[in-house]
């Protein structure tokens, strides 16, 4: 089995995986970090998002053998105690309802912040189209998201 | 005594209203808190290396120990509705807890201690309210007077607040936590000193309180289905028949078990008719992770019986349901002679509706972890909405007591009915016993959208009578859709009062001639209850016909609502059931009668609140519902626009609710946020179909759901204030959405929707 070693919330971990297992199952399986979540396993629903060198991928269909020396940010690393400005207005808008997509949510969200950091209302739709929420809670992420571009 | 649950007939859910019957006596026992009922004496404890720490149990649902620290149990699953954060909420508010310090531990699926689990039917507040309230008293009541006893005053003149009972007289204060060591003999308070607080003192009910587990899901850190790790866990996934009924015939594990990873691969043996809570017929792959299982799936060749469904259509089942709806039916509902009323009619109006299958598509594919250890026993960790039947079903499965089954209930990553089912927490348990191992089993989208328990597939017609002066006459509705019963009896073929009574025998509407009927329709694939489940159909056929006959009428369509309804009184449905009851969603008619007064007192609230009548003269594009489910008035009013590339947005919703009792402000808001976009993806996006006995939907690809751009921009809440005990609000924003839509985009282009999906 190939070994890797990739860099994973500032830590470099070492790890032995098949060269086809996605990011999302070496975070999750192998690393036991379950912040990062499974929804559809084809990129098609945004629960596994991650930062790869700070912008928004699905982990589900990124292969390890894929990831070179690009640095991997979690939810679990996004901030020390959830004081990103995106945690703090998804926390102000009561943003969640069951919570299970909010981890993609917000990593997403992040992302379109780092490259956009004053987001029209349509430029946050089509940043956040990737991101389903079945509870529905759109209209509030779209609101903390422009809380947290005020911030 | 009291009604059985309404919703299913066959064995498998009479066991699940034993369930629930069960659980309404344990709630009789609750609601006699005082006089002794489960709460038998007072538990009290001391710990710690010298027992300094000492802790005080009035009931099940509260401790406080001598830290302060206040611990309220949830017994209900949270599943997004904010459950987990209400009900302890109303302990507390009572208690006169310091709500920031307040401490919630979720309850294992234990019936005979915490009473219902079933989270389910928008009933747990419904249910609750009143036992919350009296476990949160029954503490305050215990606390004061151990801290009047001290201070040589009367219990009268003091209360809590903020975790500490104050005099009022001499303002002296002291913590809970100083109290409890004192309760250690007090008796509990007897029934006459069992006082609630006045609504009007509550500091909690009716206030918009962050979800407790809010932080925990913004940093990631949340526990749900998946998230537990156990030593020495493996991880499942299972290749079930592709048709439900179908069996194996052979399987070649060879190629599978060179998958580097899989340890093993086991044969789940399923049965037909299914049921809800057994395992599907398949195959399983166990493996070090899930990638592996899912790789070493992917490998595996099995050789299938494909049984009987397998010629399965779902498009000719339409037609011919469709077809059906024609025939004279089974009646269930007759008011005067429906006949009578259209051979004197000046006009009759025939429609008929179609609605597919739909599955739930929770965020959270189900999963469920399971350590079946080699006394036979067997510990479960599961997003469960109903751990008892998971208790139960599990039990059943590997042949032991339901003692020896503990189920642990994890935050569900969504429900709306498919994780009250518990199939997946049987597999993960006859999984663990055949691996003897601890076992996750974890299901992909395509197993969620391939083997759900779908929201079941439905045809309908109407036919609405009309006199020379525009008056309704006659009321003629056909439904027909293979009834939830059918998953566990084939010989289930007319959907149950239950199913008719969610949106369609309690037609509200003050109509001299009435005449509902059902028809016979087979089940070839597993169906359940999904939230709102047949008010789904039903309120989409009933209230786009309201505005065809608005229409006719020459009225607007608010008004015409008005009219409709007719003079304010309680309605009596039991009299017009033929051969069945009217179920109430299990409770007396008495106690939550339905009461036009309340309805159109929503309607009169949205369109206030939504300034209806100048958006109407500004010639804004609006449909209009008001649909009761749940014992919750709902009035719903849906604003489209269409922007000059001809794109069609919704720029504002509005709902206005009466749920009686809003113990939870923000989260009825989120319930009604979520439930128009949850309806917004049944009415616009999302079915399954079956071609060959097999879903040709299988990913979010192929079975969307809608994404933020699609999402109305606006959605406004409009609560009833009142004191009038509450319902509840999981499920009633979705049944009126959906006509409301609907009812608009007729507005907009002239086309009445007959069918769902359809495209905006």
């Amino acid at each position: 089995m190939p070994q890797y070693s990739i860099n994973i919330n500032g830590e470099q971990k070492s790890i032995d995986a098949p060269e086809d297992m996605p990011i999302l199952w070496v975070i999750r399986d192998l690393l036991g970090m379950k912040g990062t979540k499974f929804g559809c396993g084809k990129a098609l629903c945004g629960a596994c998002t991650v930062h790869l060198d700070g912008q928004a991928i699905r982990s589900c269909s990124m292969p390890v053998s894929a990831l070179g020396i690009g640095k991997i940010t979690t939810i679990e690393g996004l901030s020390d105690e959830g004081n990103h400005p995106v945690q703090k207005a998804w926390v102000e808008h009561i943003v969640p309802q069951c919570g299970y997509c909010q981890s993609g949510q917000i990593m997403n969200a992040a992302s379109l912040l780092n490259q956009n950091p004053n987001p029209s209302d349509e430029e946050i739709e089509q940043a956040m189209s990737g991101n389903l929420c079945r509870c529905g809670t759109y209209n509030r992420i779209k609101e903390a998201i422009k809380t947290a571009s005020n911030s | 005594m009291f009604p059985p649950i309404p919703i299913f007939k066959n064995k498998e859910v009479e066991d699940r209203s034993q369930v629930f019957k069960a659980s309404r006596r344990d709630f009789l026992k609750l609601g006699s808190l005082a006089a002794g009922g489960l709460l038998l004496g007072v538990n009290f404890q001391c710990s710690g290396p010298k027992g300094e720490l000492v802790t005080f149990a009035p009931n099940v649902y509260l401790s406080i120990n001598s830290d302060n620290e206040v611990t309220i149990i949830a017994h209900r699953s949270e599943m997004g509705t904010g459950i987990r954060t209400s009900l302890p909420q109303i302990v507390a508010d009572e208690l006169g807890a310091d709500w920031s310090k307040v401490k919630i531990v979720q309850a294992e699926g234990d019936e005979e201690k915490y009473g219902n689990q079933n989270t389910d039917g928008s009933f747990s507040v419904r249910m609750f309210y009143e036992p919350m309230r009296k476990a949160g008293a029954t503490g305050r009541i215990m606390l004061i007077k151990a801290a009047a006893t001290d201070w040589g005053v009367e219990p009268s003149e003091c209360d809590t607040a903020d975790g500490m009972v104050i005099h009022s007289g001499s303002g002296k204060k002291v913590p809970f936590g100083e109290l409890v060591a004192k309760l250690k003999e007090a008796p509990l308070p007897a029934e006459g000193e069992l006082i609630l607080r006045d609504f009007s003192n509550y500091k909690l009910i009716g206030k918009a309180v962050p979800i407790y587990d809010l932080k925990d899901i913004s940093q990631g850190k949340a526990v749900f289905g998946a998230d537990v790790d156990l030593p020495n866990m493996k991880v499942a996934v299972v290749k079930r028949c592709p048709v439900i009924g179908g069996k194996v015939i052979s399987f070649d594990e060879e190629k599978a078990l060179a998958v580097p990873g899989v340890v093993q691969v086991v044969k789940i043996e399923g049965s037909y008719p299914t049921g809800l809570d057994k395992a599907l017929e398949g195959v399983a792959v166990i493996a070090d992770n899930t990638w592996s299982a899912m790789k070493g799936r992917d490998a595996l060749e099995v050789e299938w019986d494909l049984g009987v469904n397998k010629d399965y259509s779902s498009a000719k089942q339409m037609a011919e349901m469709l077809e059906s709806t024609k025939s004279n039916g089974k009646v269930r509902r007759k008011r005067g002679d429906f006949d009578g009323a259209r051979r004197s009619a000046s006009k009759v109006i025939e429609r008929t509706y179609e609605v597919p299958y739909y599955a739930h598509a929770t965020m959270e594919p189900p999963t469920a972890i399971a350590d079946v250890k080699a006394d036979g026993s067997c510990e479960v960790w599961a997003p469960s909405q109903h751990p008892q039947w998971a208790r139960g079903a599990v039990a059943t499965a590997l042949g032991v007591d339901a003692s020896q089954v503990t189920v642990n209930v994890t935050l569900l990553g969504g429900g709306f009915g498919r994780k009250s089912k518990p199939d997946y927490v049987v597999e993960a348990a006859l999984l663990s016993k055949a691996a003897k191992t601890p076992v996750r089993v974890q299901w992909t989208r395509e197993d969620d959208i391939h083997f759900d328990c779908y929201h079941s597939l439905s045809a309908q017609r109407i036919r609405a009578t009309l006199d020379g002066s525009g008056n309704l006459t006659g009321w003629n509705h056909h439904t027909v859709f293979p009834a939830i019963g059918s998953s566990s009896a084939l010989t289930e073929v007319q959907p149950s009062d239950g199913e008719m009574g969610l949106g369609c025998t309690d037609f509200p509407f003050d109509v001299p001639n009435i005449r509902i009927e059902s028809h016979e329709s087979t089940g070839h694939v597993r169906v359940g209850w999904l939230r709102s489940v047949s008010n789904i159909h039903h309120a989409f056929a009933i209230h786009s016909m309201i505005d065809e006959i608005a229409e006719a009428r020459g009225k607007d369509p608010v008004e015409n609502y008005y009219e409709l309804i007719g003079p304010e009184r309680d309605i009596d449905f039991q009299s017009e059931m033929v051969d069945g009851a009217y179920p109430n969603y299990g409770e007396k008619i008495e106690e939550y009668p339905w009461n036009t007064g309340r309805m159109l007192n929503v309607v009169r609230e949205l369109t206030e609140k939504s300034n209806y009548k100048a958006k109407k003269e500004a010639g804004r594009i609006m449909g209009f519902a008001a649909h009761k489910s749940f014992l919750t008035y709902v009035a719903c009013l849906v604003i489209l626009d269409k922007d000059s590339n001809g794109n069609i947005t919704i720029p504002e919703v509005h709902y206005a609710v009466d749920c009686g009792v809003g113990v939870n402000i923000d989260r009825i808001k989120s319930q009604f946020e979520g439930g128009a976009q949850f309806a917004m993806s049944l009415a616009t996006a999302s079915e399954v179909t079956f071609e060959n006995g097999v879903a040709q939907q299988s990913n979010f690809d192929t079975y969307p759901i809608i994404r933020m751009p699609e999402s109305p921009k606006e959605i406004h809440v409009h609560i009833v204030e009142s004191s009038i005990k509450p319902t509840g609000v999981g499920e009633p924003p979705v049944p009126p959405f959906i006509p409301a839509l609907a009812n608009a985009i007729y507005r907009l282009n002239g086309k009445r929707i007959y069918k769902l999906p359809f495209k905006v």
